[in-house]
């Protein structure tokens, strides 16, 4: 298997790195070029760039912005937010983006994900699913949709998906480590790669989620500080987990 | 050096050329007549044979080969060059490179992450089918991961997004191909 993951994830509105509580009072926190680059040069295996706001004004700027991040950055990037066409994907990767990442678009209408795996190829098409208590929620987490988070994976998968990721509703946001048990769920559902988010509050719980997930998305816990994400390496080799060395 | 990249279709290969010009490569459109002819890897089999027959590049690759002109494949560009691949029910392919692609049937899939090559990298791989060739020069975890026959030299790996080491990769190439 390849060497698990560390995904740093930068939540972008308006071409900038933002920051909020639940999407609300977002807050401009930095450049995601620039933040980007240095996440990049501390290690990071990829990067997942969440566009929080999504409307349809905003596309132009995201777009932007996913070629900027080319034109600076050489390793894997994927772009999350509003995409709901195949169109709005092609875009995204012809500006650069390695991979999309879908969520309430998929669940609204689960076709999508078998149409951007039929012309993007399964590797560009990541599911992202928000969990509350097992079940999954959509429209960032303030909808119910009536499926389990299990079940939404494996179709998922079976439509052409090349990775999940996963976020905990439940942990998010809390610090004291990532939901185990829904991770695990879903990585033997799947014969996908899984990415976990939501919950990291210390190198120890990233240890743990890289023991049952492929990668580990990062976010609050680097608090947008490159040089946190250099010593959560340092911390994880120490712990015995084989993380990207050069 | 002129390079050109063969576009076919949706995808990412704004990549592969910013990796390119970062190392100084002109960037061109005539694949026939180019130094380096680039083979991308995006999208899946199908289409990608059927973007490179309408857009001319499978003839102007076929006459590079037989030229004895450089060619690089990457990821999927690398498993267009053989006889055939099982993705998508089955497609034939440039048959540059004797040898097929087959469906990886151990692990995760796809194979999604950074791996070592023999005992350099770690490079970024993405791949759901990987080659069987006898033309293989290097493996990672046991699949292949470089193979070279005649002009053309294809890598599983995505050097254009492996960061510094792919880059000290494509460098090494460039300069292998300006000494021949």
């Amino acid at each position: 298997m390849p060497l698990p993951r560390l995904i740093p994830c930068l939540d972008v509105a308006g071409g900038r790195v933002v920051k909020g509580v639940r999407f609300r009072d977002l807050r401009d926190v930095g450049d995601p070029v620039e933040l980007g680059a240095a996440y990049s040069d501390a290690g990071a295996d990829e990067l997942v760039f969440l566009d929080v706001k999504a409307t349809v004004d905003g596309r132009r700027t995201l777009v932007e912005l996913v070629r900027r991040v080319a034109e600076r950055i050489a390793i894997p990037f994927t772009v999350g937010g509003g995409v709901r066409t195949v169109r709005d994907a092609e875009e995204l990767l012809g500006a650069g983006a390695d991979k999309v990442a879908v969520n309430s678009a998929a669940l609204a209408r689960p076709a999508l994900v078998s149409e951007l795996a039929e012309s993007l190829g399964s590797q560009a098409v990541v599911v992202a699913i928000d969990a509350e208590g097992g079940r999954v929620r959509s429209r960032a987490g303030t909808a119910e949709t009536g499926r389990e988070a299990v079940d939404w994976a494996r179709e998922a998968e079976g439509r052409g998906a090349g990775e999940i990721l996963l976020t905990s509703i439940d942990a998010d946001g809390t610090r004291e480590g990532y939901d185990l048990e829904l991770t695990s769920a879903v990585a033997a559902a799947v014969g996908t790669p899984v990415i976990a988010s939501g919950g990291a509050g210390n190198a120890h719980h990233v240890a743990d989620a890289l023991d049952v997930a492929q990668a580990a998305l990062l976010a609050s816990i680097l608090h947008e500080d490159p040089d946190r994400l250099a010593t959560l390496r340092g911390e994880l080799r120490r712990l015995g987990v084989n993380v990207r060395w050069s | 050096m002129n390079v050109a990249i063969c576009e076919y279709g949706a995808g990412n290969l704004r990549s592969v050329a910013v990796a390119f010009e970062r190392l100084g490569a002109r960037l061109t459109d005539d694949v026939e007549s180019a130094d380096l002819a680039v083979l991308p890897g995006v999208g899946s089999a199908r289409a990608a044979m059927t973007g490179l027959r309408v857009r001319g590049h499978e003839e102007a690759l076929r006459k590079r080969f037989d030229d004895e002109r450089p060619i690089l494949g990457i990821c999927l560009g690398l498993q267009l060059a053989l006889d055939w691949t099982e993705e998508d029910g089955g497609v034939a392919g440039l048959a540059l490179v004797p040898g097929n692609a087959e469906r990886i049937k151990e692990g995760r899939v796809p194979r999604m992450g950074w791996a070592e090559v023999g005992d350099s990298g770690p490079f970024y791989f993405a791949h759901s089918y990987a080659a069987k060739t006898a033309a293989a020069t290097a493996w990672s975890e046991g699949l292949v991961a470089e193979v070279r026959h005649g002009s053309f030299v294809g890598v599983q790996f995505h050097p254009e997004k492996s960061g510094v080491t792919g880059a000290r990769f494509l460098a090494e190439e460039m300069r292998c191909l300006s000494l021949a």
